[in-house]
Order: C-alpha cells, then structure tokens, then sequence
C-alpha cells in the first residue's frame, strides 16, 4: 500500500518536473553559460553584455522599457484578435462549398507566399506613422496560418462521423456545428499558435522599419547611440512576451479541449 | 416489415463497374432478428446501406413498413462496425446527438438515455469521454445511441468485429437481452457463426460477387440462448455446421464437401 502510494506520488513528481521543472532547468543553466562565457572570456557588455548588464539596464528606465513593451503587446493582440476572427470567418465561407474552396485557395496559397516583412515599408507610405501600420502588418502575418489550419481542420471531418451524420439526415448546418466545427478546433489551435508567434515578430518588424514607439524602435534608437544592453533588453522583453502569450494559448487550448490531446497521442 | 424486391445495385468505379449485389429478394418480419454472414467483399454493407436509405438500388426496391425507402427515415438507425463517437461530447451527450440532430427536445429523452446506459451498465460512465472509455465500452455507448430513437428498424454492420472475443460474448448476450426487450425489427451483419446462431431468427447467408441471396437458414432454438451451456446443443451445432459448410463451399467443389458428410467443421464451439 505504502510502497504503491510512494511510486504514485514519485511519478506526480517526475510529471510535474518534466512540466514545469524541465524548461526551467534549461532556461537557468542556458543564463548560466551565457553569464560564465561573457565573465569568463570577459566580453565587453558593448559586444555582447552579461545577464547582470541587461538587468542593470532594466533598473536604469524600468517604466520607459514597460510602456514600450505595452506598445507593441497591444500591436501585436489588437493584429492577432482581428487576424483570428477574421480568419476563421474566411476559412469558414471558403470551406461551406467546394467550389468556392477550389476557386480560391491556389489565390491564398500565392497570396500566402509574399513575404509580408517586405510590406512593411510600404505600409509606411500608405498609413503613414503610429499604430496603424504596425496593426496591418500583424494582421496581414497572423491572417494566413489562420485561414489554412482552420480549412484543413474543417475539411477533414472522419468518414465515420459523415456517414453517422448522414444516417440520421441531419440538416447541414447542424453537422457543420455539432460535428464538423468542434472537430476542426484543435487545428485551428495549431494556427493560432503559429499565429501568436508570427504576431510578435510582425509587430517588432513594422516598428523597426517606422520607429516611433515600441520595442522595436528601442532596439533601432539604442543601436544607434551604441547602447548594446539596452537592446538586449529589449531583445529579452520580446522573447519573454512571446513565450507568455504562447503558452496562454496553450492554456486556453487545454481548458477548452481536454479530449484533443488524447485523440491525437 | 421489410421488403427488399429484387434488389441490385452495381457502383460506377474509375475501373469499370462492380456488380456489389445482384436481384436480392428478401422478407423481414416485424421484429424479427435477421442475421447476415457471407464472405469479405459480398455485399453485406451495400444491403445494408440500402436498407438505410444511405445509397439507392440500380434495380428493384426496398419498402419499410409499406413505403419505398428513398432517403435515411429516423425510424431506422443504424450502427457501425467503428463506434464513431463525437470525442467531445460526453458519454451522455453523444447518445443523445440523434435527438439534437432530429430537432427534438433533449430534455424530454434525458431520461431515456440514462435509461439505456442503465442497461448496459455505463450509469457510472455517462459523464465521461470517449477516450477515457474500453473499445467494448464505447461500442455499448454507440448501441444506446442508435436505440435512443426508438427505432422500429435496427440495422447493424459488424458492429462487435473490432472487439476482442470475450468482449464480444458479452455484448452479443446484451443484445440479445434488449432485443427481447424492446423488439426492433434487426438486421445484424457478422462474420461470425457464433454470433448469427445466438442471435438470430434466421441467417441469411450471401454468396460472394456479386452478391445474392445463397441460403436462409432458420434457427429455431428458444431464447434466451447462451454460447456456453446450450441446452439444443445438436441443433446448435448441426445449423453451425451448415454455415460452415455454406461459408467455406466454393461453388464447384460442392460434391467435394457433400462426399464426405461426417466432417466436423474447424473452430466448432459448442
Ligand atoms: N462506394 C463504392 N464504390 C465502389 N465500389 C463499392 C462501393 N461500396 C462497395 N463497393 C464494392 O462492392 C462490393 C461489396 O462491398 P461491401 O462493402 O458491401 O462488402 P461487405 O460484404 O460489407 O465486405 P466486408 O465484409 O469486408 O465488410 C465490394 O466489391 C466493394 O468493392
Ligand atoms: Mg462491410
């Protein structure tokens, strides 16, 4: 009995290690070897700065770095809320009949393969200055991964579950949202997290080719007056708001479909 | 109560045509339990479907209590080999999709359903999901799915096969147990001899491409039936192994197998 409930709660333990435990492990021993390489080799914090010179530079204008962090965070949500619903929307006009989808998916696909980085000036003679743009940007990034995860998602309702559909001469609108739908939902989690990722990407890419405001024109500002740490602070910032609204994500996903991960394993 | 008049139905293919079923005529009685056996590939599940309704004969007619049937009736339901349960609705849930699909009212077939899951024994499960639930489980969740609309015709494909062999056993003898209870007219597709001899009235054995109709054989044992302890153990066994012989028979080596009448058939269980 005893001896049962000690390997229950060892491998509780061992599960919650490898969640949460793991990457923080790696995470520490990856500051570690950065921290002993710049001391170690004593590289000056111009060429690449040590943890403790980028914590420094934080402390020297916390509020400013914040404030501009919020910036782009909003960039980036405000481009990513509207490329979701709108994403899912299209995908969901596009995939209610097959004509439609074969008529317009070679044009997305062609669409898709722009590089959307390339715009981002352009978007500056059209729009001009502030959060616009950068807004655009996003979106147009974001929009894509959407669209196609949530088409392929919907496209892809088992045999099985047509012929039940059909068997019960169900109307088409209530396959589409009692079975169809639901099924697609876990890859349109995919797309959204594609999403999530691109966003920040979108949102530091538009700020650097018109900064004004935001993370991005931190690191454009600071790599002109020379300030390596301040960059790299920035730089820190942005990997830190990624990974946050990665795992947000990831954590609406598993509260909202606990059945997706244990058909897909 | 089912009708099917000179039924054929061949399917247009890229490589031609395939004659699935060929002038098939049959009489199902109200209630009665028809089991159909034949090889791999013999038309099992076209008939099937054509009784549903899913697919339309190229010759003759099928009639359900009097009317011809053109499309899927929600007084026939229909189980497949796969128990195909929505992997985000509860136990619960999934057998009431007929009802929220049909448009009716969920609250006034709550009941039913628990009843149902009562009676395969899921009570404690009918809150679950899917995936938290056996194979054997969730073929049990599929059977009160198809009966929650109190159907008049049960029509069922295989639906033990991809179950192990004790599991089925139990199932077979659940169905059994509801089918006295509550009289849906049946047809039960099975590779098993097994399984047709216990449960139903007469088995309809098909021959293969394309398919027709080989031999009704009438299994008149009373019920309850059981696999293990039968009390007709020689009239089990002789039905077992006329099955057998029809099932293994290939046309031309008939005077073969009628050459030597004393042989027991393989895998004979009684
Ligand atoms: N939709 C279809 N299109 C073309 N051919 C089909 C189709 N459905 C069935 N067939 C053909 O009809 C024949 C009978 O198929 P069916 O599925 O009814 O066999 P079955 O007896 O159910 O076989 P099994 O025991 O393997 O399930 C097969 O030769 C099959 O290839
Ligand atoms: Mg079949």
């Amino acid at each position: 009995m005893s001896v049962s409930s000690d390997t229950r709660s060892i491998s509780v333990i061992r599960a919650r290690f490898s969640a949460a435990g793991l990457p923080t492990l790696g995470a520490a021993s990856a500051l570690l070897a950065w921290w002993t390489a710049t001391t170690v080799f004593n590289v000056s914090s111009f060429f690449l700065p040590s943890p403790a010179d980028i914590m420094t530079a934080f402390r020297k204008q916390p509020e400013y770095l914040l404030r501009e962090s919020w910036v782009t965070m909003t960039e980036t949500l405000i481009g990513f809320g509207i490329a979701a619903a709108s994403g899912l929307l299209i995908a969901m006009v596009l995939t209610a009949s097959s004509v439609i989808q074969r008529a317009t998916l070679p044009l997305l696909v062609a669409l898709n393969s722009i590089p959307k980085v390339a715009i981002a000036p352009l978007l500056v003679v059209w729009m001009g200055f502030g959060q616009g743009p950068k807004i655009t940007l996003v979106l147009l990034i974001c929009f894509f991964p959407v669209v196609v995860s949530t088409m392929s998602g919907l496209t892809s309702t088992p045999a099985d579950f047509g012929e039940l559909a059909r068997s019960l001469s169900a109307s088409w609108w209530r396959v589409y949202f009692k079975v169809r739908l639901p099924w697609a939902l876990p890859q349109i989690f995919v797309g959204l997290k594609v999403a999530i990722s691109l966003a920040v990407i979108g949102a530091v890419v538009a700020e650097i080719s018109n900064p004004d405001r935001g993370l991005g024109s931190v690191i454009v500002l600071s790599g002109q007056s020379f300030d390596t740490p301040l960059a790299f602070t920035a730089l820190v910032l942005l990997a830190l708001m990624s990974v946050m609204l990665f795992y947000v994500i990831c954590a609406v996903e598993r509260l909202l479909l606990p059945w997706a991960r244990a058909i897909s394993a | 109560m089912i009708k099917i008049v000179g039924v054929s139905r061949t399917f247009q293919t890229r490589k031609g045509s395939v004659e699935a079923l060929r002038n098939v005529d049959l009489d199902i009685g109200d209630g009665e339990f028809v089991a159909v056996i034949g090889r791999s590939g013999c038309g099992k599940s076209t008939l099937l479907r054509l009784v549903a309704g899913l697919i339309s004969p190229t010759a003759g007619e099928v009639l359900i209590g009097g009317t011809p049937v053109g499309k899927p009736r929600r007084d026939v339901s229909m189980m497949f080999q796969q128990p195909a349960l929505l992997p985000w609705r509860s136990v619960l849930d999934n057998v009431l999709l007929p009802i929220e699909m049909f448009g009716w009212r969920r609250s006034r077939h709550a009941e039913r359903a628990r009843h149902l899951l009562d009676m395969v024994g899921l009570t404690d499960f009918q809150s679950r999901l899917p995936h938290e639930l056996s194979g054997g489980m969730q073929q049990r969740v599929a059977l009160c799915r198809a009966l929650i609309q109190q159907p008049r015709v049960l029509l069922m494909d295989e639906p033990f096969s991809a179950l192990d062999a004790l599991t089925r056993e139990e199932l077979a003898g659940e169905l059994q147990r509801i089918h006295t209870d509550l009289k849906a007219t049946t047809i039960f597709v099975t590779h098993s001899i097994q399984e047709a001899v216990l449960l139903a009235d007469r088995v309809v054995v098909l021959s293969a491409r394309p398919g027709r109709i080989r031999k009704i054989i009438d299994v008149a044992i009373p019920r309850p039936r059981s696999f293990s302890r039968s009390t007709h153990l020689a009239e089990v066994s002789s039905i077992v192994a006329d099955l057998h012989e029809l099932l293994l028979d290939i046309e031309d080596n008939r005077d073969a197998l009628a050459a030597a009448p004393g042989r027991a058939p393989a895998g004979l269980r009684s």
